[in-house]
């Protein structure tokens, strides 16, 4: 089961884990990206490109399930504010195997990063406010599973 | 050519709308001249698409280089690298 969202309303994480536990699974692996208040941030805007993030989200997905043995994907990423302490995003990968539930999950947070159509922009308590730069580092990590 | 062009993040900031319906010179052949034509139009153009090297692009849904001819396109989107996660 591959279960691919875009949405602006709050990610309910225990919700998401029933669900995608439903099905028994022998090892599951997680990742849940949080917003961090760092240097006084008040506010993340993640802006987004409707048709293309939902399909990016999605060829991501079955890119993991082509490549790994998979019982079962979540994919998760919220659009629009929100503020520190919030899910940004949330993956669940679920295998008889921990090896392919740990290496998906890996390659799917990694891959996030510069696959999809998304955009931060961060607001601090004085009000100034800046788009995000892509990190060298984030490229590196997903071009390892080139 | 009439053409609809999408913009995202900083570079929608800077053209001040978030799509406009344009009508391209038939000089304007690809993505890389197009962008050059936005730059040298008027002053939010000069500022969004200053350093084209900073600007990416998708052809109706589609990834695409510079080099990517406009011809049958009906949306261009225009925007600076991802940076989601």
């Amino acid at each position: 089961m591959i279960r691919v969202l875009v949405q602006p309303s709050a990610i309910d994480v225990a919700a998401e884990f029933d669900l995608h536990d439903a099905g028994g699974h022998g090892a599951s692996a997680s990742f849940v990206g949080r917003v961090r208040g760092d240097d006084g941030l008040t506010e993340l805007f993640l802006e987004h490109h409707p048709a293309m993030t939902e399909a990016g989200l999605g060829d991501l997905a079955h890119a993991a399930a082509d490549r790994w043995h998979l019982s079962a994907l979540t994919l998760i990423h919220r659009v629009g504010a929100m503020m520190p302490g919030e899910t940004i995003v949330l993956v669940l990968a679920s295998s008889p195997h921990r090896a392919e539930a740990l290496s998906a999950c890996a390659f799917l947070i990694d891959r996030l990063k510069t696959d999809v159509m998304l955009w931060k922009r961060e607001t601090f308590a004085d009000g100034a406010s800046r788009w995000v730069e892509p990190r060298e580092g984030d490229r590196g990590r997903a071009e390892r599973w080139d | 050519m009439v053409l609809n062009v999408a913009y995202f993040s900083w570079v929608r900031e800077r053209m001040g709308v978030g799509d406009e319906t344009l009508d391209i010179p038939e000089s304007v052949g690809d993505i890389g001249t197009l962008v050059a034509w936005l730059a040298a139009r008027d002053e939010r153009g000069a500022s969004a698409f200053a350093e084209p090297h900073r600007i990416r692009a998708a052809i109706d849904g589609v990834m695409m280089g510079p080099d990517a001819p406009l011809s049958g396109a009906r949306e261009v989107a225009l925007f600076p690298p991802v940076t989601g996660g």
